[in-house]
């Protein structure tokens, strides 16, 4: 029986077949993912024409824009005498004419390597904040970056800002003395009180002296210059950057058991949160010039960055605030059983886990205060779209609209986008649990 | 009770900011530029070119004050103001004068308590039509839809011309001149009424021009004109008369071409002579230099000079002179003369 060969058996196995063509590569995702059912296959068909419908108009339009032009007549002119006479093709000329406006408003163009250098400056200041694995050594950029920025951008005396800063070191020179010699209570209330007794009264003094002794400086720029894309950065980053930490105390001060301090940060919190920005914008505009003492004109372009900040932080706080109530009671505990202090206890154990909790949220309200900032065109204030009103408003472009819109469009998405990539990137890196 | 007392605070503030800056000559002086309230962009009237420089008929006012003052077209800050916040800047005292084709009316006058200091363009509302619409007369829209900017005196103005007419329409609101811009020419609404220069001015942008015609119809009176705060009357002098002398140089042919020569030595025309300084003394009766007038002249030009640099026939824009005319040329343009 062993010896009968069996004829019915295979003796060597078959090559491996490609799977029907049905069920691999790009036919099998279209099966399964476009075409599943009558109706998704109608809806894909649908979906497909509207897709090319769009893109048959824009897509002309875009792709035959024209981009040397001086005025619309021009464009117009070029379009009739090269197009089929449907006059679908974009007026990218405004752009090439005006992207200098549309980016630093009405600095004057010598200086702009000014604003440029100081968005460097930021952005090597932010980075050991943002991507821990740089030396920290970058931390000393990062504490001069504001100064810095600031005398970059508007420019005047070196001694100002210098000045202003030395404010900072009072408060941490007075922290120290009165904290080691006298009490912590007093340490925190000598940090707060003397720089502000120091801005207020020395510091200007200071500066002037200064000036007239090593006068050095770079030319002065009014804010009034400024505009398009560089004021939106200026007002929405500076925002950012201060809305943080005093979101931060704002949230810390809100949960406090300090019934003054408590009361102080509710009433600030719900009052600036229950009114819309844009009333608190007509108010640094039109309301503060009346109290303020006639002559001094407080610049309104820091009106603007004040209030935007303040705004800021009372949802920073509340989005801070949200992190905090999150964290397990047992962690709080924790930390008072290791006999950490208040200051400790927060810097240690329990702001690290609220303030990864809390960061989609935080980006979140960054970018919508990053696109709140085209608001101060109601003021008056030349934004992106202020400045493209503007342009609009000369013999050359008046008529022109999509073209600009689109240019402004694009340039807040990839900012916007970025930021959200940012924090998606943030929160991967600091997940530390179910991995 | 809480809200009086705010606003007695509020006038209080306002009150003491007027009396401390009640000489506003001095503080200009001091500031060595003139604050200028103008738009933040209308086409002809003020708009900042490719440099940044801004440009415009009301522009051109501005700098004529500036240069009656320091002798210098250029010594002038531009505030750029919304039609919510043009009031409020000059109320306070962050600009010296608005020159923002503002209108006349007696509310603001008297109520808001601002000195118009003359009128530097006659406007009134109008109506652009297609021609493919075969209208010739504003009678005639019985039925029209029409887009209109919402809160505005122009709303007003049509409801009641179509009232007194005894004629219909549809309203189809918008909010800015650039959205009426594209509704028209979407067809969204048959007519578009607003400002007779503003829509001259739109018509210019449109690809075919020639397609749409502004009915002869002029249904309201909008004299605009520059402005400054009541209690510095000295001030307001200074804005009438510049704006008073750019006209009167028209009248009287003095031209930024021949000024100079005109302005050398006291030629037979003593309201020439007056005019530009070189005979008595109506300066130092504003508390400026003798060629006060001359400066402000060079600067943009006469009246006439800058309507035409600016708005005229030879610009895009193409606005005829009309009502804006010399009263030598039936028009209403008319100064009062420099003796």
């Amino acid at each position: 029986m062993s010896d009968t060969p069996v004829t019915y058996v295979r003796t060597q196995m078959l090559d491996q077949q490609a799977p029907p063509t049905s069920e691999v590569g790009p036919v099998r995702w279209m099966r399964e993912n476009l075409f599943s059912s009558p109706m998704n296959a109608i809806l894909t068909i649908l979906s497909l024409y509207v897709v090319y419908v769009v893109i048959s108009h824009v897509g002309p339009w875009l792709v035959n824009g024209i981009w040397d032009a001086d005025s619309l007549s021009e464009c117009r002119e070029i379009i009739a005498a090269t197009g089929d006479g449907h006059h679908s093709a974009a007026c990218f000329g405004v752009i090439t004419a005006r992207w200098h406006q549309l980016v630093f408003g009405y600095y004057p163009s010598e200086l702009y390597w000014r604003p440029v250098l100081a968005l460097v400056v930021f952005l090597v200041g932010i980075a050991p904040v943002m991507f821990p694995s740089l030396p920290r050594k970058l931390y000393i950029v990062t504490m001069a970056a504001p100064f810095l920025c600031f005398w970059l951008l508007w420019g005047g005396s070196i001694w100002f800002p210098i000045a202003i800063a030395l404010g900072f070191g009072v408060g941490v020179v007075a922290h120290k003395l009165l904290d080691a010699n006298v009490s912590s209570l007093a340490g925190m209330i000598g940090a707060i009180l003397l720089p502000l007794i120091y801005w207020l009264y020395i510091c200007g003094p200071l500066a002037g002296g200064l000036a007239s002794i090593i006068p050095l400086g770079i030319e002065f720029v009014p804010s009034r210059s400024f505009g398009g894309f560089m004021l939106s950065i200026v007002i929405g980053l500076s925002a950012i950057v201060i809305s943080l930490p005093l979101g931060i105390l704002l949230a810390l001060a809100r949960r406090s058991d300090l019934f003054i301090i408590k009361t102080c940060a509710v009433v600030f919190i719900e009052v600036i949160r229950g009114i819309p920005l844009i009333v608190w914008l007509f108010t640094a505009q039109l309301l503060l010039n009346y109290f303020l003492p006639p002559g001094s004109s407080f610049d309104l372009t820091l009106r603007v960055i004040i209030m935007v900040t303040l705004f800021a932080a009372a949802y920073i706080a509340e989005v801070i605030r949200g992190g905090l109530a999150a964290l397990p009671k047992g962690q709080y505990e924790g930390a008072d059983s290791l006999g950490l202090n208040y200051w400790q206890s927060m810097q240690l154990i329990v702001l690290p886990q609220a303030l990864k909790i809390s960061i989609p949220g935080i980006v979140n309200t960054f970018i919508g205060l990053f696109k709140d900032t085209t608001l101060v065109v109601f003021i008056g204030l030349f934004d992106p779209l202020g400045i493209a009103s503007a342009i609009r408003a000369t013999t050359e472009w008046n008529g022109i609209y999509w073209e600009l819109f689109l240019f402004i469009g694009i340039m807040f998405f990839i900012s916007c986008f970025s930021m959200g990539r940012y924090s998606l990137y943030l929160e991967k890196k600091l997940q530390r649990e179910h991995r | 009770m809480k809200k009086t007392v705010f606003f007695g605070a509020l006038t209080a503030a306002g009150l003491a900011a007027g009396m401390a800056s009640a000489a506003t000559l001095d503080d200009v002086k001091a500031r060595g530029s003139l604050n200028c309230g103008v738009t933040t962009g209308l086409v002809g009237f003020a708009a900042p070119n490719a440099e940044g420089e801004w440009e415009g008929f009301d522009v051109g006012v501005c700098r004529a004050v500036a240069a009656a003052i320091f002798g210098d077209p250029t010594a002038v800050e531009f505030v750029p103001t919304t039609g919510q916040t043009r009031f409020t800047a000059l109320a306070s005292g962050e600009i010296d004068l608005l020159a923002r084709n503002t209108t006349w009316t007696m509310s603001r006058d008297v109520d808001l308590k601002f000195e118009f200091v003359g009128v530097n363009y006659y406007d009134g509302q109008g109506f652009l039509v297609p021609k493919a619409l075969g209208v010739t007369s504003a009678t005639e829209l019985d039925g029209a839809t029409v887009c209109i900017q919402t809160g505005t005196t122009t709303e007003l103005n049509l409801a009641d011309y179509f009232r007194v007419n005894g004629i219909t329409y549809e309203p189809v609101p918008i909010e800015t001149n650039a959205e009426g811009q594209q509704q028209y020419l979407a067809g969204a609404c048959d007519v578009y009424t607003t400002d007779a220069s503003g829509l001259a001015a739109t018509r210019a942008t449109f690809e075919n021009p020639n397609d749409h015609v502004l009915l002869p119809e002029i249904i309201s009176k909008e004299p605009l004109g520059p402005l400054v705060r009541h209690g510095d009357n000295e001030w307001a002098d200074i804005a009438r008369w510049t704006l008073n002398a750019l006209i009167t140089a028209e009248e009287l042919g003095v031209t930024s071409e021949n000024i100079e020569e005109l302005a050398a030595t006291p030629g037979n025309n003593p309201e020439v002579n007056r005019l530009l300084g070189t005979e008595g003394e109506l300066g130092a009766m504003l508390g400026l230099e003798a060629d006060w007038a001359k400066n402000a002249i060079m600067a943009g030009g006469n009246y006439g000079e800058l309507f035409e640099d600016n708005i005229g026939e030879n610009t895009a824009i193409a606005l005829a002179r009309g009502l804006n005319a010399q009263w030598t040329d039936n028009g209403l343009i008319y100064s009062p003369p420099f003796r």
